[in-house]
């Protein structure tokens, strides 16, 4: 299924979670926080959202700055 | 009575082994990052929050984590208070943190503070639980309006991020200070260590600076001067400086002179 990930369309695998998509794009998941359509998702349901056909995720973490 | 030298620094309960909180933004690289944390010797250092980037080499957070600092994300970049809110919410989310450095700016060019955004984005953020630490101009009106929204400090600019033009009006610094119960954070536009010693020297509690450390042709090496400075200027604010004289006032003795 197609998604759109921090502005890129992504082909994932069906049933994909949120803390999967998340370690494979960021590594690790400490320090990332997730927006799906526009709501952030709470970390601790991370490993049983499932990622669903079109939805656009923004995942953002922590960079110098500041 | 008067303030001991060795008086704990807090912010909202939490107390910080240093008045020099570091910002991380400027650095080429995550190494100069940690010689920077290391030789100002902070106890707190500000993020920025932005997009993951699967091509990032090395990890910011363990290099901060690695020396036991604690982490004030902020909101920098954000336009409008409904922004940075959205963006001090997936801080807490990501780091685990109620702490926020609040930036709400008003354009590119200046990076000045937007008044009426950053006034409405403390008070959401002080009634969503965080522990808000308000960029914001040099304004004692303004500040006392953040610290009435219930900021747990007020961080006055001394001159625009990045300008390095150092302390603009340090009669507005007083008043802030003079008018605060909550910590004074001299936060941007410093530009070498004598500007972090003045904002000390009237009577800031801290110094949050990044740019001239994290650009300077030697960061770590001045990263220490400003740690000695900020430690320089609190004590010559305790010890008190003499009173301004239009003319001279010998230090020797008048009297005794010899006949020569």
């Amino acid at each position: 299924m197609r998604v759109a990930v921090n502005g890129h369309d992504l082909d994932i695998s069906d049933g994909t979670s949120l803390l999967a998509l998340i370690e494979q794009h960021a590594g690790s998941a400490r320090g990332s926080a997730v927006v799906v359509d526009g709501v952030v998702v709470p970390r601790r349901t991370w490993p049983d959202y499932a990622v669903r056909p079109g939805q656009h995720i923004e995942l953002i973490t922590a960079v110098p700055g500041g | 009575m008067a303030e001991h030298i060795d008086a704990p620094f807090e912010i909202a309960g939490v107390r910080l082994t240093s008045r020099l909180i570091m910002g991380t933004g400027g650095a080429p690289s995550l190494q100069v990052i940690d010689e920077v944390l290391a030789g100002s010797g902070t106890a707190l250092c500000t993020v920025a929050m932005r997009r993951v980037d699967p091509a990032t080499q090395g990890s910011l957070l363990d290099v901060i984590d690695a020396r036991g600092i604690r982490i004030l994300p902020n909101t920098a970049g954000c336009r409008t208070a409904a922004e940075a809110v959205r963006t001090a919410q997936l801080a807490r989310e990501a780091l685990e943190t109620d702490w926020v450095k609040l930036e709400v700016i008003a354009d590119e060019r200046t990076l000045l503070p937007d008044p009426v955004e950053l006034l409405d984005a403390a008070q959401a953020l002080v009634a969503d639980g965080f522990t808000v630490l308000p960029y914001t101009n040099d304004d004692p009106v303004l500040a006392r309006r953040l610290e009435q929204a219930g900021c747990a400090a007020v961080m006055p600019l001394g001159a625009p991020i990045g300008t390095g033009l150092g302390i603009g009006n340090p009669h507005n610094i007083e008043l802030i200070v003079s008018d605060a119960t909550v910590p004074v954070i001299l936060d941007a536009g410093i530009g070498t260590a004598s500007d972090a010693a003045l904002a000390m020297e009237l009577g800031c509690d801290g110094v949050l600076l990044a740019s001239a450390v994290t650009r300077a042709r030697r960061p770590a090496l001045m990263a220490t001067a400003m740690a000695a400075a900020v430690e320089a200027g609190r004590a010559a604010r305790l010890a008190g400086r003499i009173p301004r004289r239009h003319h001279a006032h010998a230090s020797s003795p008048i009297e005794g002179m010899p006949v020569l």
